[in-house]
C-alpha cells in the first residue's frame, strides 16, 4: 500500500497499465513530456517512450476520431479530454461512432479497447467552462460505459478495469478531489468492479446517493444527519451506465426514502432517470417523494459558485425534508 | 475572377506535392533596435495613432503586472497575461474601424486597452463584482464590451472563429462597411472550427480576417508538435485564401498587414489569414508553470525581441515619445490600476437573482423556483453563504456609469 492522491492513483493506473500491455497509449494535449496540465500523465512519456505516450494537436474531435480508429485497430487507447468542458467537440464521434461501433457492424468491428478520461466537476472556481459534469450526455448514448471514482484507492481500480474493459469507457475523474483526496493505495494491479454501486455505509432511515467528488458532500450531510439521529445509508454509484439498479433498489426497499445528489443541473440531469426507474421499482415502499439535490437548471457560474452547488447544507435540509414528509 | 474548378493539367508520370516548394516569407519594417530596415515599404503609421498604440500597449503591460501579482496574493483566482504579444494584438487592433466587430480568444486584453476599456471594467470582471456586466458568471479576463465592439470571451478554443464569418457575413449584407477580425492562437487552428470558418468565409466572400497569434506554444505542446506544415499562413492556400505571414512584435509591420488585409475584406469581399510569429512570454496562465517545458534561454532571447521596447525606440527616434513621459505614465498607470483594484474587490458580489438571468429572456417557472429555494435555503444558513446573505434583503446598487479612465485620453472609445 502507498498513500497517495487522486491524480497520483490515475497515474498509477495508467502506467500500470502500460506496463502491463504493450497495446496501452496514453494521449492527449499535453499529456507528453509535460505530464498533462494536472500531471496525471507524468512521466509516462519517459518510461514508455513518444510512440506510446504523446501530445496531440489541440482538437478533440480528432483526438477521439484517432482514438477509434485505433481501438478498432486493436490497440488500447486512453484518450485524455483535457477538462470535460472540452469534451463536445468530440460528441460526434462518441455519439454516432463509438457508441454505435459494434452495433452497427454487426460485431465485425469494435472500440472495446478505448477509455476517454476526463477531469469533470466544479469547486475550483472555474466557470462555465472549467466546472461542468456532463455525464448526463453520456447517459443517453446506448454503448458507452460511464464512470467516476470518489478516492484514490477507486480511481486506480476503477481505471484498470475501465482500460480493459470489452467496452468503450468514459471516466469522468473529480478534479476538485486531485490533490484533495488523499488514501491508501495497493501497489499491485487490481480491478474494480464495472456496472457495480458500492454501499459505503449502511443505514436504516434513508438512502443517500451520489457519484464522485459529490460522495464526500452526502459523507458530510449524513454526518450531520447521524447527530440528529437519522440514520443514513450512502451508495456511491460509481458506473453510472450501465447503473446498477438492483443495488439502489434493495437499499430503497429498507429505507423507504431516497435522496439523489449531483451537480449537473436538475432537468434531465442522471438522478431524473434514477427518480424514475426507483419509483416503479419501490413505489409501494415509498415513505416519501424521492429527492434531488442538484445544481441549478442554468450555466455553472463563477462569484456564487457556493450558492450553485448542491453542498452538504442542501442535502441536509432535504434529508429533513424527507424525514419530515 | 476565381474559377469555380481547379486547372486540371495532365500529367503522365504520378506527380505529388506537399507545399515544401511554397515558401512563406515574414513580413517586417521594423530591425529588433527600433529603426526601419532598408527598402522598407511605406509607413502609414501618423503621430496621434501611434501614441495611442504605444500608450495600450504599456497599459496593458502594466495591468498584467499588476494583476497577475494580485493573483500570487490570492486576491484573484486567475489571470492571463498577453505580454509578449501586445504587438500583434494592438497591432491589429489599431489598423482597424474603431467599430470593426473583434472576436478574441482570452489573451487579447489589449485589443480592448486600445478601444479604451477602462480599469473599472477591467476590475469589475476580474473581481466579479456586483458592476461586472456578466454579473461574476465567467472566470477573470472573460471581457466582454458591445459598446466597443468585442465579443464577450468564451474558453473552449476556436468557437469564435467560424462565428467570426458568420458575423462579418451579416455586416457585409448590411452594408455598414465595416469587418469582422477573430484573433486565435496557432494552438486553435488545429481545431475543427478553425478549417470550417476559413472555408466558409472563402465560398462566401466573407469580410473577416483571420489574425493567428503564433506565439510558439499552445500550453506546454510547442509547435513542432502542433502541426507539420509551413505554420499557419499556408493553410489559407487550401482554401483559395489571402494569406501573409508578419512579424508579430514589430508594430509597423502587424499595423501595415492589418491595414491592407482590411482594405481586401471591406472593399474586395476577400477574407485573409494573417500570421503574427510572436512568442508567449509569460506562462499560459497563473496555473502554468512554463519551467517544466521550455528553457529560460529560449525565454531570454524572445525577452531581447520585446515589442514594446521595440515601438519605444522607434517613437523616441522620431521624437513622438520620451522617456520622462514612458516613467510618468508608468507610475500613473500603476497607481491607477492598484487604486481600481482596491475599490473593485470590496464591492459587492452580484446579487442572488443574477443566477437565473439571461438563461432564457423570460425565467422558466422551475427555474424561479429553484431560486426561491436557494433563496430560503440561505436564509436558514446565511453564515454559510457570505457572498450572498447579507444582501438578500437589499436592492442590488446597479452598475453605474464607469468613469473614463486616464490611459484612453488620446481618443479610446
Amino acid at each position: 500500500m502507498s498513500r497517495m492522491n487522486l491524480l497520483q492513483a490515475v497515474n498509477d493506473a495508467l502506467d500500470t497499465a502500460m506496463a502491463a500491455d504493450e497495446r496501452v497509449l496514453c494521449f492527449g494535449e499535453d499529456v507528453g513530456i509535460f505530464g498533462g496540465v494536472f500531471r496525471a500523465t507524468s512521466h509516462l512519456q519517459e518510461k514508455y517512450g513518444r510512440a506510446r505516450c504523446f501530445n496531440t494537436p489541440l482538437v478533440e474531435q480528432g483526438i477521439v476520431g484517432f482514438a477509434n480508429g485505433l481501438a478498432a485497430q486493436g490497440s488500447v487507447p486512453v484518450a485524455e479530454i483535457q477538462f470535460a468542458d472540452y469534451i463536445y467537440p468530440a460528441f460526434d464521434q462518441l455519439v454516432n461512432e463509438t457508441a454505435k461501433f459494434r452495433y452497427r457492424s454487426g460485431n465485425l468491428f469494435d472500440v472495446g479497447g478505448l477509455t476517454v478520461r476526463a477531469p469533470y466537476g466544479g469547486g475550483i472556481a472555474g466557470g462555465h467552462y472549467h466546472s461542468q459534469s456532463p455525464e448526463a450526455y453520456f447517459a443517453h448514448m446506448p454503448g458507452i460505459t460511464v464512470v467516476v471514482p470518489r478516492n484514490p484507492h477507486q480511481a486506480k481500480g476503477l481505471l484498470l478495469a475501465s482500460i480493459r474493459a470489452p467496452d468503450p469507457v468514459i471516466f469522468f475523474e473529480p478534479k476538485r478531489l486531485y490533490r484533495a483526496s488523499v488514501g491508501e493505495v495497493p501497489d499491485d494491479d487490481y480491478e474494480l468492479p464495472l456496472r457495480q454501486a458500492e454501499v459505503v455505509k449502511g443505514g436504516s432511515d434513508i438512502t443517500l446517493l451520489a457519484w464522485g467528488a459529490q460522495m464526500e458532500v452526502i459523507e458530510q450531510a449524513a454526518e450531520m444527519a447521524e447527530k440528529e439521529g437519522v440514520s443514513c445509508e450512502l451508495i456511491d454509484l460509481r458506473t453510472i451506465v450501465p447503473w446498477d439498479i438492483e443495488t439502489v433498489v434493495q437499499s430503497v426497499l429498507k429505507t423507504g426514502r431516497l435522496i439523489v445528489s449531483h451537480e449537473a443541473p436538475l432537468t434531465g440531469g442522471f438522478a431524473s432517470e434514477i427518480a424514475a426507474t426507483v419509483q416503479s421499482r419501490c413505489f409501494l415502499y415509498l415513505e416519501s417523494p424521492i429527492e434531488r439535490v442538484t445544481g441549478l437548471d442554468t450555466p455553472f457560474p463563477l462569484t456564487l459558485e457556493k450558492e450553485y452547488m448542491p453542498g452538504p447544507l442542501k442535502v441536509l435540509d432535504a434529508i429533513h425534508r424527507t424525514m419530515n414528509f | 475572377m476565381k474559377k469555380t474548378q481547379p486547372t486540371v493539367k495532365p500529367v503522365h508520370t504520378p506527380v505529388f506535392a506537399n507545399g515544401d516548394d511554397i515558401q512563406i516569407p515574414v513580413f517586417t519594417l521594423l530591425k529588433p533596435d527600433g529603426t526601419v530596415y532598408a527598402g522598407a515599404g511605406p509607413i502609414s503609421l501618423d503621430k496621434p495613432t501611434a501614441r495611442r498604440i504605444y500608450r495600450a500597449m504599456l497599459y496593458t503591460r502594466v495591468l498584467d503586472e499588476r494583476m497577475l501579482a494580485a493573483q500570487r496574493q490570492g486576491r484573484l483566482s486567475f489571470y492571463m497575461q498577453c505580454t509578449g504579444e501586445e504587438a500583434a494584438v494592438i497591432g491589429s487592433t489599431a489598423a482597424l474601424d474603431d467599430a470593426d466587430m473583434i472576436m478574441a480568444q482570452y489573451r487579447e486584453q489589449g485589443a480592448l486597452a486600445y478601444r479604451g476599456f477602462t480599469t473599472d471594467e477591467f476590475m469589475d470582471q476580474l473581481f466579479g463584482n456586483e458592476r461586472d456586466p456578466a454579473h461574476g458568471r465567467q472566470m477573470p479576463i472573460h471581457y466582454g464590451s458591445k459598446d466597443l465592439h468585442y465579443l464577450t470571451i468564451s474558453s473552449p478554443l476556436a468557437t469564435q472563429i467560424p462565428q467570426a464569418t458568420g458575423y462579418a457575413y451579416g455586416q457585409k449584407l448590411a452594408g455598414n462597411g465595416n469587418c469582422t477580425l477573430t484573433i486565435f492562437g496557432e494552438g486553435a487552428a488545429s481545431e475543427g472550427d478553425f478549417h470550417a470558418a476559413l472555408n466558409m468565409a472563402s465560398v462566401h466572400k466573407v469580410p473577416v480576417i483571420f489574425l493567428c497569434r503564433n506565439n510558439g506554444y499552445a500550453i506546454s505542446t510547442p509547435v513542432t508538435e502542433q502541426f507539420a506544415g509551413d505554420g499557419i499562413a499556408a493553410r489559407a492556400f487550401g482554401y483559395r485564401m489571402q494569406s501573409i505571414r508578419v512579424d508579430g512584435n514589430d508594430i509597423l509591420a502587424v499595423f501595415e498587414a492589418t491595414r491592407e488585409a482590411r482594405r481586401l475584406a471591406v472593399e474586395e469581399n476577400e477574407p485573409v489569414l494573417i500570421e503574427a510569429m510572436t512568442y508567449r512570454l509569460a506562462a499560459h496562465s497563473s496555473s502554468d508553470d512554463p519551467s517544466g517545458y521550455r528553457s529560460k534561454k529560449e525565454e531570454e532571447s524572445w525577452h531581447r525581441k520585446d515589442p514594446l521596447r521595440r515601438m519605444q525606440r522607434w517613437l523616441i527616434e522620431r521624437d513622438w515619445w520620451h522617456e520622462e513621459e514612458e516613467r510618468e505614465l508608468t507610475e500613473s498607470l500603476r497607481r491607477e490600476v492598484l487604486e481600481t483594484m482596491k475599490q473593485a474587490e470590496k464591492r459587492r458580489p452580484p446579487a442572488l437573482e443574477t443566477l437565473v438571468t439571461d438563461v432564457y429572456t423570460e425565467t422558466p417557472p422551475l427555474l424561479r423556483e429553484q431560486l426561491d429555494e436557494l433563496e430560503a435555503h440561505i436564509r436558514r444558513h446565511p453564515d454559510a453563504y457570505p457572498k450572498s446573505a447579507p444582501w438578500l434583503d437589499e436592492a442590488p446598487a446597479g452598475r453605474a456609469g464607469h468613469p473614463q479612465a486616464a490611459h484612453s485620453e488620446e481618443g479610446g472609445a
